[in-house]
């Protein structure tokens, strides 16, 4: 319990909603008066106020700023979530991505006036064509599963093409929950593929669902266990002899980038996270990129729109007829032209690194994880036999008959100034912990990190200590919150007092 | 390589805690013929000065709206933003914090979007709203969704009011859904029949008010009849700025509002990333897609904000998910947030009554010029305009003389002779009277 008269504790205050500080009248800016003059606006003037708060700009940025102060970010601690690739985000992105001549461009320019921005779409997709070996990119999904929805739509319309109706999209158990909610938004049913027991996906399994009715495979590589997929070219090769085709998510393409190329492994379509993976900041919830690499047999439906180099320069294709011969774009995913200010921080960060940095950067994500894996699994339960990828899973065998659960651990980590893992994914061990340092952690931060755990551990297993991780955190702005009554009776908005 | 902490001794250091000879070896799964075998087209690191360096010659070549006069509109918009915004969207701990799975350490991103969806509901008239979508468009395939969801039925009907955007993700997103998607010619004198075309088998019509081509529309009727059906309606809104003035869906019936936010949050950036803004009424909060922030309180009885509902979401239902949806657009909806604070009630209304009057200005300047003709009888701060000529020559000569002037509508509707000479001006806080006279003079010349 807080002690203090005010509820405050030193740095960390309690700040009111903005609609509690509301004086009528007060703003934060200054405007001058319209010139009055007959209006056109019809019978349609707004007849009602419309219930924002008044603030002084002072108080908003105090507000702000003490806000920001009960946020973990990367920038204040180490955040070792799983499968979020959690890497330093350079300010030069941020920089670069506020020029004028990339933020202050209008989506609708005449084509002539925007040469530098079709140069940077351009310059990018060479980036992620030749890292990948794949011969297309579609830019413009805005995050993962938007890219995911962007190769399957692609495949659909692959197969449709050739009039071929397949039904069923095939997914291992291991996957992250977007991909079955993907397949489902395009139209296929589900089905889940077992494991082989060591973290990977069963090819014998897999050959028992392949057939006709299959339209596509999708695999998570590096997986979300943490492993490479070592048989996936075997994979690809059976599920296009079943007519069929493979879709890798790259969630996890920050492990393989500059070392490995995807277009060898067999596949047809792979979404890049372009935000998570190439640095740009993850802001408390995106916004994110998603550009998706086809395959040969993939490209020609390729969303719009796209940029194609003429005789007079860049142009932006926006319609099917303008797409080219072959060419049958199977729709348009976003408005205007896709996350263009991603791609600006993206491409920065890659000219920043060049493929020898890419390449040291995944190795050394690999070096980080596979030290987290060693230190730390003769205490905690790791859940399968290294060398891993990007990221080291465990799950909680080690926390057997102590009380404490995989939960209780992982906010106990919080109060020691450690964001936690990710926590019960992927679902195919009990009780998950998956980690994923990422190659922008020194040695020193991972070896605090590791002795923490393992004193953690310990503390756990000496017995005891059940009721100390049960009332973890302590020292947050919040206690362990009430989550079941948040969905019980949803309160999802500020009301004024008489409303209740 | 100034992003990477580790030395040569650290990493000899963790190959031998880890047993392993080197990195590579780390990386004995991959197949051997997918290893290493790119050898990218590619250069080497580079230092800032280098990259700031190549960065900036590509900007260059691009003409930003600061440098011209600029009218273009169309769905994404150009306003002044306050110092303070941009300074606050890059504290740290909110521009580098994941999505706020763990509450205890992210009650200020949660706050912040408690408010960010009150904020929405207030300026549509609505409920309740979500945490943000990609952005408008795809909110709009999204509402479409979820209300054959809620009404069981298949069919969507598009107005032509709707930006072809949004029209046309969502016939792409709901192509392979088994839902009928229905996208009404484009309607630049809002003479098009929509109460005929509403029976028992819609789900749901999707119009836009203020619509594409600048009229204002009054939707009550509509809402009446569709609900007489039990078919829902869908209120789009490219421009949320037009909320401070105009009377918002919420108050004329709409069952789903989704708007762009971008105008009040970020500058236009080639058009991405924005915010996609949805809001809904009480009743069908639990078929809303994506993250939704709710009260509650903490083991010491402390009011704090969680995510909540998660069990709509595909980390949960899988393919039995609203949405595939999982980042959003957090950053951008925390921008579009702080901005509507530091305008707050007052300056929100004073800033849509400035871009109206700027537009009803540049409209009474425009219908002057011979051969102009100002299409819809009510707008808020953008107007379609019909030209003696093709409207992307006008378009481009402008251009060459400096001046971005308008979006020419054969960009989005090639295949319509009727529209060839019609383009959208859209005129904002932003543009000054010099800017207008340049405008005026300029088309007087050309035209």
């Amino acid at each position: 319990m807080v002690d203090t008269i005010t509820g405050n504790q030193a740095l960390q205050i309690e700040q009111p909603l903005i609609f509690e500080q509301n004086e009528p009248g007060r703003t934060a800016v200054d405007l001058p008066a319209p010139t009055v003059q007959e209006d056109r606006l019809g019978t349609l003037r707004r007849k009602t106020p419309v219930g924002l708060p008044g603030l002084s700009e002072p108080q908003v940025v105090r507000h702000y700023t003490r806000l920001s102060q009960k946020n973990y970010g990367i920038d204040s601690v180490f955040y070792p979530l799983g499968s979020c690739t959690m890497k330093h985000n350079p300010r030069l992105n941020e920089k670069m991505a506020r020029l004028p001549g990339f933020a202050d461009i209008h989506p609708f320019q005449p084509d002539s006036t925007v040469q530098g921005a079709l140069e940077l779409m351009d310059t990018l997709a060479h980036w992620l064509k030749e890292l990948t070996g794949m011969p297309a990119v579609a830019l413009s999904p805005a995050a993962g599963a938007h890219g995911e929805l962007c190769g399957l739509m692609a495949i659909r319309a692959a197969l449709e093409a050739r009039g071929d109706a397949r039904k069923v999209v095939l997914v291992p158990e291991s996957a992250h929950g977007t991909n079955p909610a993907t397949a489902a938004t395009c139209g296929y049913e589900v089905e889940s593929i077992p494991g082989d027991g060591n973290g990977r996906v069963s090819l014998a399994g897999l050959k028992d669902k392949l057939g006709p009715h299959v339209a596509a495979f999708m695999i998570t590589n590096p997986n979300t266990c943490g492993l490479f997929e070592g048989e996936i070219v075997e994979i690809s090769q059976a599920v296009h002899d079943a007519g069929a085709l493979v879709y890798m998510d790259g969630a996890n393409y920050n492990a393989i980038m500059g070392r490995v190329k995807v277009a060898d492994l067999g596949i047809d379509a792979m979404h890049i996270n372009l935000h998570k993976t190439f640095s740009t900041p993850h802001g408390g919830g995106g916004p994110g990129s998603g550009p998706t690499v086809l395959s040969d047999a993939l490209a020609p439906f390729a969303p719009l729109p796209f940029v194609v180099h003429g005789p007079d320069g860049f142009r932006m294709v926006e319609h099917a007829r303008d797409a080219g011969e072959g060419q049958q774009p199977f729709g348009r995913m976003k408005g205007f032209h896709g996350q263009f200010g991603v791609f600006v921080r993206a491409l920065s960060y890659m000219m920043s690194m060049g493929k020898d940095g890419l390449a040291q950067a995944s190795g050394d994500a690999v070096l980080n994880a596979n030290y987290l894996h060693a230190r730390l699994k003769g205490s905690l339960s790791a859940s399968y036999e290294g060398p891993v990828m990007h990221e080291a899973l465990f799950d909680d065998r080690f926390l057997k008959d102590t009380g404490v659960s995989t939960l209780d651990f992982a906010k106990a980590m919080i109060d020691e100034g450690f964001h936690p893992m990710t926590m019960y994914f992927p679902l195919v061990v009990h009780g998950a912990l998956l980690m994923e340092p990422t190659e922008t952690e020194s040695k020193q931060t991972l070896d605090a990190f590791c002795d923490t755990l393992l004193a953690l551990a310990d503390k756990a297993r000496a017995g005891d200590a059940a009721d100390w991780f049960k009332s973890a955190p302590r020292h947050t702005p919040r206690r362990r919150l009430d989550e079941a009554q948040a969905a019980r009776k949803p309160v999802l908005r500020w009301s004024p007092p008489s409303e209740g | 390589m100034r992003y990477l902490p580790l030395t040569d001794d650290d990493r000899r250091a963790m190959l031998d805690v880890i047993g392993a000879a080197s990195v590579d070896d780390l990386f004995r799964d991959v197949p051997r013929a997918a290893w290493n075998a790119a050898n990218p087209d590619l250069p080497d690191h580079a230092g800032e000065i280098e990259v700031e360096r190549a960065l900036a010659a590509i900007a260059r070549k691009n003409l930003d709206c600061g440098a011209a006069p600029c009218f273009l509109g169309a769905g994404a918009y150009r306003h002044h933003t306050p110092a303070a915004l941009d300074y606050l969207i890059q504290r740290g701990e909110f521009l580098t914090a994941y999505t706020p799975y763990q509450p205890e350490v992210s009650q200020g991103t949660l706050q912040t979007l408690f408010e960010f969806q009150t904020q929405v509901a207030l300026i549509t008239g609505m409920d309740v709203a979500n945490a943000s979508m990609y952005d408008g468009a795809t909110a709009c395939a999204e509402a479409a969704a979820m209300a054959a969801r809620i009404t069981k039925r298949k069919r969507i009907l598009v107005s032509g009011s709707v930006h072809p955007h949004y029209a046309s993700v969502t016939a792409t997103q709901l192509q392979f859904t088994g839902l009928e998607v229905e996208v009404l010619p484009p309607d630049p004198l809002a003479m098009e029949d929509l109460l005929g075309r509403v029976d028992e088998d819609l789900a749901c019509l999707i119009v836009q008010t203020p619509g594409f081509f600048g009229h204002l529309r009054d939707v009550t009727g509509l809402a009446d009849a569709l609900h007489e059906m039990g078919a829902l309606l869908v209120v789009a809104v490219a421009e949320p700025l037009s909320l401070g003035l105009i009377t918002p869906p919420g108050a004329m019936g709409a069952d789903i509002v989704v708007a762009e936010g971008q105008s009040m949050a970020t500058p236009p950036s080639f058009g991405g990333p924005g915010v996609g803004l949805f809001a809904t009424r009480s009743k069908y909060v639990r078929q809303m897609p994506g993250r939704l922030c709710g009260e509650t309180v903490d083991v010491d009885g402390r009011r704090g904000y969680v995510l909540t509902l998660s069990t709509r979401e595909q980390h949960i239902r899988r393919e039995k998910a609203t949405s595939n949806i999982c980042t959003n657009s957090g950053l951008i909806a925390l921008a579009f947030s702080i901005h509507m604070t530091l305008l707050g009630e007052a300056g929100f209304t004073r800033l849509a009554e400035i871009n109206h009057a700027r537009a009803v200005d540049l409209a009474g300047r425009l219908g002057q010029i011979k051969g102009v003709r100002v299409l819809p009888p009510t707008f808020f701060n953008e107007f379609a305009v019909t030209l003696p000529k093709p409207a992307a020559e006008v378009v481009e000569a402008l251009a060459a003389r400096g001046i971005l002037g308008g979006v020419p509508v054969s960009r989005f509707h090639p295949t319509y002779p009727e529209l060839v000479e019609v383009m959208l001006v859209a005129a904002t806080e932003m543009n000054t009277d010099a800017d207008v006279d340049a405008l005026v003079d300029a088309l007087k010349e050309i035209l």
